[in-house]
């Protein structure tokens, strides 16, 4: 987590509310914070999406660029995500290269995307072994105020769908919608003294023994899941986790993602 | 290299390496090979090949790192440059950094780093060579080499992964698997089935899910079974043995090169260092009272028959697929970043 500092009296004033069932903002334990989703906010990149989550406000762009295909999958388009961790959204965040935490959501929301099947890529085969097209992702962290996790992931595939192939730009043939065929969507929780809570904001992230983020999709099976932070979690506890986090994730995608 | 087998499971039942779908590879443990490190194992497991060392606690530079309740944990996940078929660049990768961030976060729970403020421990887990499930293999190595330098836990933490293929959940995927299975869930946990470690990437339902933590949990207990032994091997032979008896320093390429051909059960004594690993003597008190007390506890229980149960059967491992083997870092959970400098963007090089 992060290397923020938290006084003891937080923390403890955190878990006494846990205890009575409540949350310093007054959300129920399941309840996710308000999502406001905006896409094509960048007309110069091929999707976009702004997302705030609570106050947390991320920026994802999609690119897209003619490259070689790797040797393992000549027929295929390839999939590159970076987060950036904008010295702008925290104290905590300095300039620089990627730290692990920045690589790790980056890697997270990557595999969602990826293991789900969602971007149809060998749609995105130009000359097989020659010439594919290759999707950038890149999550720039605007305000981190908690779960930056699943704030990139909804807005990486909120700009996946607005996405276009540049065709003509690139003189290969027409301008195509991006081949979308799933909408995974994260959702990260937290576990603080036994109990686990949804979309956790910044304290409670700071607080927390682990999180836990799980990624379904449509069809409601799982494809990427990933703890994170020094607790252990009971086998219990992460069961209703993935139970929560698939009924969340449905919801979401319902409200946010069907009309895009 | 899309040479994916037709079938993974035979109609037996049987797996591509032949073993039963909750079985796991074959696994050797042996710990003290490091005569610098304040704790070490050597670990092979299938095909890989896994060193692990620790050291400290140590005073931590610079000071700014250090932490004043506790000792900080690093844990550095490295594969060496030839330990797969494609060379590899050498150094921190994208992958490499986020696993060594899992793993040592595996550890946090056990280990009492409330002891040691302001002191640094060290983990090195090395690939020598990497054949499906390494980042498991290193914390099975690490988890013993943490042990091995005395250093205080509320108990071992063992790893192993559990996959999909055809449609059937399999323990320990091996290369194949690991390439062209339809999921890959790698977890750690402590010996009460808590977990520490987890991550997960392909495609499975809610129940498979439920499934996989069952079978998991088997894995990690004969894991658990081998990891004891092997400390127990070292430190119940201290008892009776003088440390100036020492004199069969185990070399680590001759470990390297000796297959797998001979199980745990033949070890013999003679290939375990007895040796005196702790620089400082005043963690020795601590070190030797915290091992006594596990390996105590398990000294009623009957270990001969148990271990032999314990130990999968030994595979011929020079099988074809075997050898087929895809390069590490595209099977595994990755993004394709890793394989090719020429489309990928450098990020680790970038400025903001």
């Amino acid at each position: 987590m992060s290397n923020e500092v938290m006084s003891i009296l937080k923390k403890d004033y955190i878990y006494n509310l846990m205890l009575k069932g409540k949350r310093e903002d007054g959300r129920t334990f399941d309840e996710i914070r308000d999502i406001d989703l905006r896409t094509n906010v960048i007309e110069k990149a091929e999707g976009s999406a702004w997302i705030k989550l609570g106050e947390t406000e991320i920026l994802v762009g999609v690119k897209l660029q003619v490259g070689t295909p790797f040797p393992d999958s000549p027929g295929e388009g390839v999939i590159i995500t970076s987060m950036e961790l904008n010295p702008i959204a925290s104290p905590e965040f300095e300039a620089g290269p990627p730290k692990e935490n920045a690589i790790e959501m980056a890697r997270v929301t990557d595999r969602g995307i990826r293991e789900s099947g969602a971007i149809d890529l060998s749609k995105l085969c130009i000359t097989e072994g020659e010439e594919v097209w290759i999707i950038f992702i890149d999550i720039h962290v605007l305000n981190n105020s908690g779960n930056i996790q699943d704030a990139s992931s909804l807005g990486a595939i909120a700009a996946l769908l607005t996405a276009t192939v540049p065709g003509k730009r690139e003189g290969r043939g027409e301008d195509i919608p991006l081949p979308i065929r799933d909408m995974p969507i994260s959702v990260t929780l937290v576990d603080i003294g036994g109990e686990v809570m949804v979309d956790p904001d910044l304290d409670e992230e700071n607080v927390c023994d682990c999180r836990i983020t799980i990624v379904s999709n449509q069809d409601g099976s799982i494809s990427g899941m990933q703890k994170s932070g020094d607790g252990a979690l009971t086998e219990e506890k992460l069961l209703q986790a993935v139970s929560m986090a698939c009924q969340k994730a449905s919801e979401l995608r319902e409200t946010h993602l069907l009309d895009i | 290299m899309s040479d994916k087998p037709e079938k993974f499971i035979d109609e037996n039942g049987l797996r591509l390496d032949g073993r039963r779908l909750n079985e796991i590879r074959p696994m050797k443990m042996e710990i003290g090979v490091l005569s610098r490190a304040d704790g070490s194992c050597y670990l092979e497991w299938g095909k890989n090949k896994i060193l692990a060392a620790v050291y400290g606690p140590r005073e931590l530079h610079p000071r700014r790192l250090q932490k004043s309740d506790s000792a900080l944990i690093r844990y550095r996940y490295n594969m060496a440059a030839f330990s797969v078929e494609d060379r590899i660049r050498p150094g921190p990768s994208r992958r490499s950094i986020e696993i060594s961030k899992v793993s040592r976060e595996a550890f946090e729970p056990v280990v009492m780093t409330q002891l040691y403020p302001g002191t640094v421990i060290d983990v090195f887990a090395e690939v020598l060579q990497a054949d499906a499930g390494t980042r498991t293999a290193a914390i099975n190595a690490a988890s013993v080499a943490l042990a091995d330098a005395g250093i205080p836990m509320k108990g071992l933490i063992a790893s192993c992964a559990v996959g999909k293929v055809d449609g059937q959940l399999v323990l320990d995927l091996d290369k194949p698997e690991d390439n062209y299975g339809d999921a890959d869930i790698p977890m750690a946990m402590t010996s009460d089935g808590e977990i520490t470690l987890l991550q997960m990437d392909g495609d499975v339902t809610q129940e498979e899910f439920k499934k996989a933590i069952e079978m998991c949990k088997e894995g990690c207990l004969q894991i658990f079974e081998i990891q004891k032994e092997t400390l127990r091997q070292k430190f119940t032979k201290l008892d009776d043995v003088e440390i100036s008896d020492d004199e069969d320093n185990v070399d680590i390429s001759t470990l390297v090169e000796n297959s797998l051909e001979s199980s745990v059960d033949d070890e013999g004594e003679d290939s375990i260092v007895v040796e005196d690993t702790e620089d400082d003597p005043g963690q020795d008190i601590e070190v030797e009272e915290d091992q006594d007390i596990e390996i105590e506890d398990e000294a009623d229980e009957d270990i001969g028959p148990e271990k032999e149960e314990f130990i999968p059967e030994a595979v011929d491992l020079d099988t074809d697929q075997e050898d087929a083997e895809d390069i590490e870092v595209s099977g595994d959970i990755d993004d394709p970043c890793l394989v090719d400098g020429d489309i990928a963007p450098e990020d680790d090089g970038r400025t903001a």
